[in-house]
């Protein structure tokens, strides 16, 4: 068996984006304070959206599993957490 | 603000639907409100769903629910990285007490089903915001520009439960109490799954596994299987997971790919991945659960219950869901849904599995957070078991030395003795 990059695993999803409105937002202030290597988000985000890239570290929502795990880990309560609005985010077809 | 409905439900996952069904059979209006574009579209489950809740709620249930396989083999596995020792139980007697395994958006979507067939409205692609106040008191929720009204408010918006919060019910949620759960549905044909492992048609195995699969840190491994997939993942404690130098995304696949598991879940196509928080601080964690106007369900009252060989979240969400529908309907006889009025919420789960449960196990979680469950003992157990069956011709030791040996280089005697000690006190 092989590995499965973790972009490969999330394309085993549906996922609906919401263009427009993401539903986690990020205080780039707040999170430029943390040491990218060591942040919670980057260790906990069981979808890997939470990148430590050089000095920052990078988010994107699209792909996010909604589980809230970012929203009580960050070490700096950088992260406005709500659910996608109705009908948006991921749709679990198993789960 | 008028109460348009008797009681609005804010999320139709199992304790949600529970509390629904149970106020419709009972003639009262009820609106459900669901974030998802179906009931179980946001919901994951490990999963494995202990039958008796739902069986006083719904006799019978198991004849037409979507039940994957009726579990007949538990099995629990110390893993390192090289080995897996187990204990494998396969009795009839587990039959007595039934759980099934289970896939969540099926299953909800059937259990909602039943709400509405009971009576209940069920909405969908609608998110609740926020509670709606007037004098301190839950009047109805806010979803985007409409505003709906009713006497009484369930939250059973699940382990995030920003209507909890927002009501002031429940405080912060400490990751140090929360676990994240992550898992990979891999698709396999029937006959495959039954050989694998060793079940009967349309049995079930459950699989938790201890040790090398989380690094050490409190949680571990489960394996479920359905009818035609598998359910494998990883639960492990937020808190020690955002302080470890692993991801989480590297775990799961380290699982997956963990030669001893190779056997069993070879060539199984990956066709869900998905993830979910867990709150498993038990009676520590509760939120409170009544207010005026609000009553507070399962996973968003924080009603989970891990004892490190069980971990139970949908009896206790369906049993709270049906203690809030009672209480509910006896505060509609009198008109009375403030606190007080609601108050009988708290002694029916006072009295039922749901508190006496927690309380029972009010020390597990600590138990549980003691790291050297997940680092040393497995390679202990390990030891032992690797070396007895070592047979190559030089002198072998008694089993009293090859197990003191283990001992002591797993910790020691005097810590074994006080974590066992510690064990044998709280679960």
């Amino acid at each position: 068996m092989t590995r499965m990059s973790i972009e490969e695993r999330l394309a085993a999803d549906k996922h609906v984006v919401d263009e427009g409105t993401p539903h986690i937002v990020v205080d780039v202030a707040a999170c430029a304070t943390c040491t990218p290597q060591d942040c919670a988000c980057v260790k906990a985000c069981p979808a890997g959206l939470f990148k430590a890239q050089g000095d920052t570290v990078t988010f994107d929502y699209a792909g996010c599993l909604e589980c809230g795990t970012c929203r009580i880990v960050c070490f700096k309560k950088a992260i406005a957490w709500n659910h996608p609005e109705g009908g948006f985010g991921v749709e679990y077809r198993y789960g | 603000m008028d109460a348009d409905f008797d009681a609005i439900v804010v999320g139709a996952g199992p304790a949600g639907s529970v509390a629904a069904y149970s106020l419709a059979v009972a003639g009262l209006n009820v609106l459900m409100i669901e974030r998802g574009t179906a009931p179980g579209s946001k919901n994951v489950t490990g999963g494995r769903l202990y039958a008796h809740a739902l069986e006083r709620v719904i006799p019978g249930f198991a004849g037409e629910a979507p039940l994957e396989r009726l579990v007949t083999r538990e099995t629990i596995t110390f893993l390192t990285d090289e080995s897996a020792v187990s204990v494998d139980v396969a009795s009839d007697k587990l039959l007595k007490t039934p759980s099934y395994t289970v896939l969540r958006a099926e299953f909800d979507a059937w259990l909602a089903a039943r709400a509405e067939a009971a009576g209940a409205t069920l909405v969908t692609s609608i998110r609740a915001d926020e509670p709606i106040l007037e004098g301190g008191k839950v009047v109805g929720v806010r979803c985007g520009e409409d505003s709906m009204g009713a006497s009484v408010v369930i939250a059973a918006d699940g382990a995030n439960s920003l209507i909890a919060q927002k009501a002031g019910l429940r405080r912060e949620l400490d990751p140090s109490e929360m676990a994240t759960g992550v898992k990979c549905v891999l698709e396999l044909p029937r006959g495959v799954i039954e050989e694998r492992f060793n079940l009967d048609e349309g049995g079930g195995a459950a699989h938790l596994y201890v040790g090398e699969c989380t690094k050490g840190m409190p949680g571990g491994g489960f394996l479920y299987t359905n009818k035609e997939s598998l359910s494998i993942g990883l639960v492990v404690q937020a808190a020690a997971l955002a302080r470890s130098p692993h991801r989480l995304v590297d775990l799961v696949e380290d699982f997956r790919l963990h030669p001893r598991l190779g056997a069993l879940v070879k060539d199984g196509r990956l066709v869900e991945y998905s993830a979910h928080l867990i709150p498993e601080a038990g009676l520590a964690g509760m939120a409170s659960p009544v207010a005026d106007g609000l009553l507070v369900v399962g996973d968003a009252a924080g009603l989970v219950l891990n004892t490190g060989y069980t971990l139970r979240g949908m009896d206790f969400a369906m049993a709270s869901g049906a203690a809030a529908a009672e209480a509910v309907i006896e505060a509609a006889k009198v008109g009375n849904f403030s606190k007080a009025g609601l108050g009988s919420y708290v002694d029916k789960l006072n009295r039922s599995f749901v508190m006496r449960d927690l309380r029972t196990f009010k020390k597990a979680p600590r138990f549980l957070h003691n790291k050297r469950i997940y680092s040393d003992y497995p390679g202990l157990v390990e030891d032992v078991a690797t070396h007895v069956f070592a047979v190559d011709g030089s002198p072998r030791l008694p089993l009293r030395k090859v197990a003191a040996r283990a001992v002591g280089a797993h910790g020691g005697l005097r810590q074994l003795a006080k974590d066992g000690w510690r064990g044998m006190t709280s679960l």
